[in-house]
């Protein structure tokens, strides 16, 4: 059980300083660990950034990757996620032939909507929980989608 | 007050009470070299390679126990010196090194020896700054030192561009540093401490395995009361040898991979292990599902990221191993030393069956026995840097060291060309003891450039090359493991030592007998100029005992007794 690889998502608190984000990713990659999904936008109003990183491994390799982060010097707090409430979001361009009104009712469903029309395309949106992301992306394959682009998770701790 | 960048790198150093810095200049980094000059608060040590500034920076460190610094310029001033850097972030050296980098408006355009230093070197320092404005200088110098030297100590390296060293900028290094982001945990846990010391008194076999970081942590006094008072044997690993003094009845030996058989069969019979300042590194555990078997782990160590990465620790103690075994000591009678008895008995019979020793079957003098011999003659009164390969090993077992901070090595990444540099730094650092290294006829010219330095600077390093004519630890694997095909590690065709080491104006001796050898050392040190002393050893001796790679400690093979063959 704990030797098996397990999603998880982490965040990290860092000083927002030139080259702190390839401190991070350097760390993974010299260790041979994995990044799924890293997202990072500077914290309002401090000198900070918040990344979340979704990784997978076993229980202790996700041991050392929190302390391997703990140990760089810009970064402040690490959270090793157990209980969050957890959201991606997902923009997908579609053929402006397509049934528009099933695309808007499915992208609803997802806490979506269609947010732009042009000549030949429309582009939809979608915040919801990676995993179910990942379902509407299987639903939305029947309209012949041209670009999907996500943004990768972003977590709070409840 | 108001002055240069360049100016405020020579004023950190003074205020941080540095007397050496081992370097090389170049265009780059003239502007702080200028101010070098000017000075006389300070000595330059003027290496003949940037690889062999920062060894001897280790080298300085690891003997005064103070930050080493070094200064290259930029590009291939600094990639020379990244072996440094690596070697130190290893091994926990704490090292400021300051690189010169192109001017801020030619970054990124590949510029004459422009390289992206601070890229190259994150993943081998503790930590590192690129320089982009000379009034952050001040506040930077002022973390490196702080940093290089706290926690778990390492490198930092400092990126400075040649324009940010002719900047003027206010300079006050009184500032108080605001690391916000950065605390070591220096005070082990009351509740855990209590609960390892119950866990040490209800044990029937325990036994201290002993790691580098308590010659870090300056806390090899206190480990050594802390052994006397227990009664628990104890083994150190490569990196503690000096903990505790040789003719300590308590030390068992060294341990892993060249470990005696006794230390390594305490530590696969130990029902409690006590880990100071250690980190289970795959040269001492061997292969990992069998070592300690049957133990409990207690694992004291500053860095919590070494505690259960690769042994799980029952009782995790995270803390300045000083500063814990001193509350250990606090309770310290709780422990009977009188239930350990038969477990000291059990190691005396280990070690009866198989000593650490060697047979002197041969003409040739045999390797081991020059490093004997040394400690006999010198004992204490040197100081001993060894270079990487067979002969390190040997030292490393044989040498009756007294003290923490007199074995000098390359440990964690074993880097051929340490040894000569990193004596040079010893020196430097002790002068008051005799600088030896114990290095082979490979490793020795991976930096004998340095004969240069040591005779320019009167450094009088004695370097023994313990010469079989072979790249010997390689040979060892090939003949053991490789069915004997010596692939590229016949160094029969050599230079002159002797007259190498006189062509840079040092002294040579070239020794075949013991008598010759006892004679040239006592000359060497009469001399007191930097020596070459190469002793013809039998070729095809093996370091014994070897825990062959991945296998398991208890597993070992061993020296042949007299009489078996």
């Amino acid at each position: 059980m704990t030797e098996e690889n397990q999603r998880r998502v982490v965040s990290v608190i860092v000083i927002n300083e030139a080259s702190v984000l390839s401190r991070i990713t350097d760390l993974f990659s010299g260790r041979g660990y994995n990044i799924t999904s890293l997202t990072v936008a500077p914290i309002p109003e401090s000198k900070y950034s918040r990344l979340t990183i979704v990784t997978a491994g076993s229980v202790r390799v996700i041991e050392q990757i929190t302390k391997q982060l703990h140990k760089l010097i810009p970064v402040l707090r690490v959270y090793e996620h157990e209980d969050m409430v957890e959201k991606e979001m997902a923009m997908i361009k579609l053929p402006i032939s397509e049934n528009l009104s099933d695309i808007n009712t499915l992208c609803e469903a997802y806490n979506g909507k269609i947010v732009n029309a042009g000549e030949n395309t429309i582009i939809a949106m979608v915040a919801d929980e990676p995993k179910r992301i990942d379902n509407f992306l299987k639903a939305i394959k029947r309209y012949n989608p041209k670009e999907i682009v996500r943004s990768g998770a972003v977590a709070l701790e409840r | 007050m108001q002055i240069s960048g360049a100016q405020m790198v020579i004023e950190a150093f003074i205020a941080e009470g540095v007397d050496t810095v081992f370097g090389y200049p170049g265009g780059a980094i003239m502007n702080v070299y200028d101010e070098i000059y000017k000075q006389d608060k300070f000595e330059h040590i003027l290496n003949r390679h940037e690889q062999a500034s920062v060894h001897a920076a280790e080298g300085y460190s690891k003997a005064s126990g103070k930050v080493g610094v070094a200064m290259i310029t930029s590009g291939p001033g600094f990639t020379n010196a990244v072996t440094g850097l690596a070697d130190a972030y290893m091994d926990s050296i704490p090292l400021v090194v300051i690189s010169g980098q192109v001017p801020m408006s030619l970054i990124g355009t590949d510029a004459f020896q422009e390289i992206d230093a601070v890229g190259i070197s994150r993943s081998c320092t503790k930590h590192n700054y690129l320089v982009t404005d000379a009034k952050d200088l001040p506040r930077i110098l002022k973390e490196a030192f702080y940093i290089a030297r706290s926690g778990r100590p390492g490198p930092v390296h400092v990126d400075i561009p040649k324009d940010v060293t002719a900047q003027i900028a206010e300079f006050d290094y009184e500032i108080e540093l605001d690391l916000e982001t950065y605390k070591p945990h220096t005070k082990g846990n009351p509740r855990q401490i209590k609960k390892a010391i119950e866990a040490i008194a209800k044990a029937k076999r325990p036994l201290f395995y002993l790691g580098g970081g308590i010659i870090n942590a300056n806390a090899a006094y206190e480990v050594r009361e802390f052994v006397q008072k227990t009664g628990i044997p104890a083994v150190e690993t490569f990196m503690a040898r000096g903990v505790l003094s040789h003719d300590d009845e308590l030390l068992i030996g060294m341990l892993g991979m060249h470990g005696s058989y006794a230390s390594n069969m305490a530590m696969s019979e130990t029902d409690l292990v006590i880990g100071l300042g250690v980190r289970f590194d795959d040269r001492v555990t061997g292969k990992l599902s069998e070592f300690a078997k049957n133990a409990d782990v207690i694992h004291v160590d500053i860095d919590p990221a070494s505690i259960s990465k690769l042994v799980n620790a029952d009782y995790p103690i995270v803390g300045d191993v000083k500063n814990v075994v001193a509350d250990m000591l606090e309770q310290v009678g709780k422990i009977d030393s009188e239930n350990y008895e038969s477990w000291r008995e059990t190691i005396i019979n280990f070690n009866e069956l198989h000593p650490l020793t060697f047979h002197e079957d041969t003409d040739r003098i045999k390797p081991q026995w020059v490093v004997k011999r040394v400690g006999e003659l010198l004992g204490d009164s040197a100081n001993i840097s060894t270079d990487v390969g067979q002969h390190q090993m040997w030292a490393g077992q044989f040498y009756p060291f007294t003290r923490p901070r007199q074995f000098i090595s390359s440990s964690g990444l074993g880097t051929m060309g340490f040894g000569f540099p990193a004596a040079i730094g010893v020196k430097a650092a002790s002068p008051e003891k005799t600088s030896i290294n114990f290095t082979g006829d490979g490793s020795i010219l991976m930096n004998v450039q340095e004969l240069m330095t040591a005779v320019e600077k009167k450094i009088p390093v004695i370097n023994i090359i313990l010469n079989n004519n072979f790249l010997g630890m390689v040979r060892q694997w090939q003949t053991l493991f490789y069915d004997k095909r010596h692939a590229e590690t016949d160094l029969s065709v050599q230079p002159d030592f002797v007259k190498l080491a006189e062509a840079f104006g040092g002294i040579g001796y070239r020794v075949k007998t013991k008598e010759e050898f006892d004679a040239a050392l006592k000359d060497a040190v009469e001399k007191n100029i930097v020596a070459f002393i190469e002793v013809i050893v039998e070729r095809m001796e093996n370091v014994m005992p070897m825990v062959p790679s991945g296998g398991s400690l208890f597993n070992m093979m061993l020296l042949e007794k007299k009489g078996d063959k």
